[in-house]
């Protein structure tokens, strides 16, 4: 068995998705992090040359900081079980669940957990029916702001609030530079907080809620990068009973969805303390100014302790052949 | 009990106006997927210097060392190597220019010399007149000290001496106090166009009569394509121009050496400025641009680079013809640029996510403006990829183009489209935007 201390950890950031630069800054922070913790670590950009890498040189484990496509569609968890070398988090199936932002709502709703009314559009949709159409027909469907977003992908990149509906028609043509399926979906008002999820072996637990708010009103990528544009409060500003329905349907959204070691549940609060999910990260932000690094802090715990339990979980299970 | 909640920056309060423009951005965030090498990036303005050879300059570094080596290794004067300033002056010389050798600044890249002017000019609110489009870190520069830019109109002779006489009696009629025209005058960035000789004169003749100093900036002038373009402005006019040069395009910028030519009283003031900067601009490098331009035949390298950039140009223009006829761009007799007008309801700024997604990468002309115009507009550079990845570059670009047309004829039958939500401007640029 390899120890947590001996073990080669690979961490991978960077890629080609949209996300490249969080990623770049993710996995630098990781690697810092498990570096701290005395493991013998190695930072690479994915490209042609991984996979005879992986194949060749064998980590022990890969410690996944991609964000966006390939690193948190599946796609790259499904070649690392090809290959048999551990990875941390979530199966590739579950990320495929997940990065998907209709179908994890289609999921985590039936598990009970209140989600936005919504549409996934696909941009062809528009091109058969018309865009007039189906434009009035949002506008009849939903009442109030609603936010249109690409139905893949993170950062806030692409998403638009909608108060006008004059505006509705740019914000899905900007949704759809970034993916081909948009979704459009009820603002809820309320309290905007994410749930960090962790499970290093003994079961999955809800870190404090991060709550969040913007100095400009909007989480837009500009607010999540740039250290001061965000004020945020850990724990949030929750009573009780709300910060526990909160946790439960966290939790409740990271088993539905069948994610594992780690996940960031983003919600809404709606102004009765009624938890509404937005959407699951599989491999949140790990950046200076992310949200997860901020709960497992609030909690106690130190980064590089959790990361490196998540590393020895992921070798550990697949010694069990989970 | 209040909760204060935490910013993740306790400095935040603390940072001068100025900053307001030091911010990462979706934008920014994008360009870093152009660094990938399956992206084809016509968005950087990076010299190729491969064709520089290899050898010359490890020479030139090993003569530094043995003949120099506690000099270069050591502080230097905050005006600049002397030894260096005599070659800059063989170097203007081919561009008109006659000068003393004490006339220069040596300083780290011409993109210092534009900050080092600036800091000695501006105070917040004043205007810096420039070209419509103009280099974009030069406006990020103008920004950051709380300039006020107002852009003057171009065309494919450059600067139009009567927009720019409107611009001035406009903001005079305003009170506002222009400190002075900023300008690329030879195969402009990111135009690509270059200032006719007689246009020089006018332009200098409208700065003269309403006492607006002009700032020469020319990195591309010895990079010319065909026939030599007119001689630069400071060729004709001592007193009233600034003039920047710089050896990041006809060597490496990796060396980071450029200067300013300015008349006497700014040069003292340039010289305290610098110091006060960096103490002194790198001797090391100094020396070794020093030993280059003595033992070598530079020109022979610049003739070089026209060839491997006029072959460059030559594949960026065929590849748009074959591929974007519909497209309309100016050919550059020089330089690094091909600016190029879409269809006017795309916006190039919002269709970036699309092209990084098809591989390619190409700069949003919203970034050469400081008032948020030009969205349909866009900069492609050909100093970098090889002539077939240029090709293959626009080809992709051609179905990225197409796909956002589709794409707004789709939406377009709803009513005209609102402008992109996204912000106007380009703040804090990549440094290898160029």
């Amino acid at each position: 068995m390899v120890a947590a201390r001996q073990a080669r950890v690979l961490v991978l950031a960077g890629g080609i998705s949209h996300e490249r630069d969080v990623s770049l800054r993710s996995g630098r922070r990781v690697a810092d992090s498990l570096i701290q913790q005395g493991l013998s670590v190695e930072i690479r950009d994915p490209d042609a040359s991984l996979l005879g890498y992986l194949r060749s040189e064998r980590p022990d484990v890969v410690w996944p900081a991609l964000h966006g496509a390939s690193g948190e569609d599946g796609s790259l968890r499904g070649l690392l079980d090809f290959i048999g070398i551990p990875y941390v988090g979530s199966r590739a199936g579950a990320a495929r669940l997940a990065w998907d932002k209709p179908t994890a709502k289609v999921v985590v709703g039936r598990a009970g957990v209140l989600t936005p009314t919504s549409i996934a559009l696909p941009r062809d949709t528009f091109r058969e029916l018309g865009a007039h159409s189906i434009l009035e027909q949002i506008s009849e469907e939903f009442s109030g702001p609603l936010v249109v977003k690409p139905a893949q992908g993170g950062s806030a990149q692409g998403v638009s609030i909608v108060e006008d509906r004059a505006l509705l028609a740019r914000a899905m043509v900007d949704a759809y530079t970034y993916c081909d399926v948009a979704l459009v979906e009820q603002k809820i008002v309320g309290t905007e907080i994410a749930v960090g999820v962790i499970d290093s072996g003994g079961g999955p637990v809800a870190l404090p809620a991060v709550e969040i708010e913007p100095r400009l009103g909007i989480y837009s990528f500009e607010a999540r990068y740039n250290a001061g544009e965000t004020r945020f409060f850990v724990p949030a500003r929750l009573d009780a009973a709300v910060a526990d329905r909160s946790a439960r349907a966290a939790l409740a959204a990271h088993e539905a969805l069948g994610l594992r070691h780690l996940s960031r549940v983003d919600l809404i609060i709606d102004r009765m303390g009624a938890p509404w999910f937005l959407e699951a990260n599989v491999l949140p932000g790990l950046t200076e100014t992310s949200l997860l690094p901020q709960a497992l802090e609030a909690a106690g715990h130190d980064l590089g302790w959790v990361y490196a339990a998540l590393a020895q979980a992921a070798i550990s299970e697949s010694q069990l052949g989970q | 009990m209040t909760v204060p909640g935490n910013n993740l920056d306790r400095w935040y309060d603390s940072y001068a106006d100025r900053t307001a423009g030091l911010a990462a951005s979706e934008v920014r965030a994008l360009f870093a997927v152009a660094s990938r090498p399956e992206v084809v990036s016509l968005a950087g303005g990076m010299p190729f210097v491969s064709a520089l050879p290899k050898e010359l300059i490890t020479g030139a570094f090993e003569r530094v060392m043995r003949d120099h080596g506690p000099t270069a290794l050591q502080y230097g004067s905050g005006q600049g190597l002397p030894s260096l300033r005599e070659h800059i002056l063989d170097v203007m010389a081919l561009e008109g220019i006659r000068a003393g050798v004490d006339d220069l600044v040596v300083t780290t890249g011409s993109q210092h010399a534009l900050e080092l002017v600036t800091k000695l000019f501006i105070n917040p609110g004043d205007v810096v007149l420039a070209e419509a489009p103009s280099y974009v870190t030069a406006i990020t520069v103008f920004k950051s000290f709380q300039a006020e830019v107002a852009h003057v109109e171009m065309d494919d002779l450059g600067l139009i001496p009567e927009s720019l006489r409107q611009a001035i009696a406009r903001l005079k009629s305003e009170s506002k106090t222009i400190k002075f025209l900023y300008t690329v005058p030879t195969f402009s960035n990111p135009a690509g166009v270059t200032l006719s000789w007689e246009r020089r004169l006018e332009v200098l003749e409208i700065a003269r009569a309403n006492n607006i100093l002009v700032l020469e900036d020319n990195p591309y002038g010895l990079l010319y394509f065909g026939e030599r373009p007119p001689h630069a402005m400071r060729s004709v006019e001592e007193d009233g121009v600034i003039y920047l040069g710089t050896f990041s395009k006809t060597l490496a910028p990796g060396f980071r050496v450029g200067w300013a030519l300015a008349p006497h009283a700014i040069r003292e003031k340039l010289i305290l400025a610098n110091e006060a900067a960096v103490l002194s601009p790198s001797s090391f490098t100094q020396h070794v641009v020093a030993e280059y331009l003595g033992s070598t035949d530079w020109q022979a390298q610049i003739a070089t680079f026209r060839d491997v950039y006029r072959e460059r140009r030559d594949a960026m223009l065929t590849a748009l013809d074959d591929y974007l006829p519909d497209l309309s761009w100016a050919v550059p007799a020089g330089g690094f640029y091909v600016w190029a007008t879409l269809p006017p309801n795309i916006d190039s700024r919002s269709m970036l996510p699309r092209a990084v997604k098809e591989l390619v990468a190409y700069t949003p002309g919203t970034a050469f403006y400081a008032d948020g115009s030009g969205r349909n507009t866009l900069r492609l550079a050909f100093c970098y990829p090889t002539p077939e990845y240029i090709r293959e570059g626009i080809r992709r670009l051609s179905t990225v183009i197409n796909g956002e047309l589709e794409l707004l004829t789709t939406f377009d039958q709803t009513g005209p489209l609102p402008v992109a939500r996204v912000a106007a401007s380009i703040s804090n640029p990549p440094a290898n935007l160029g």
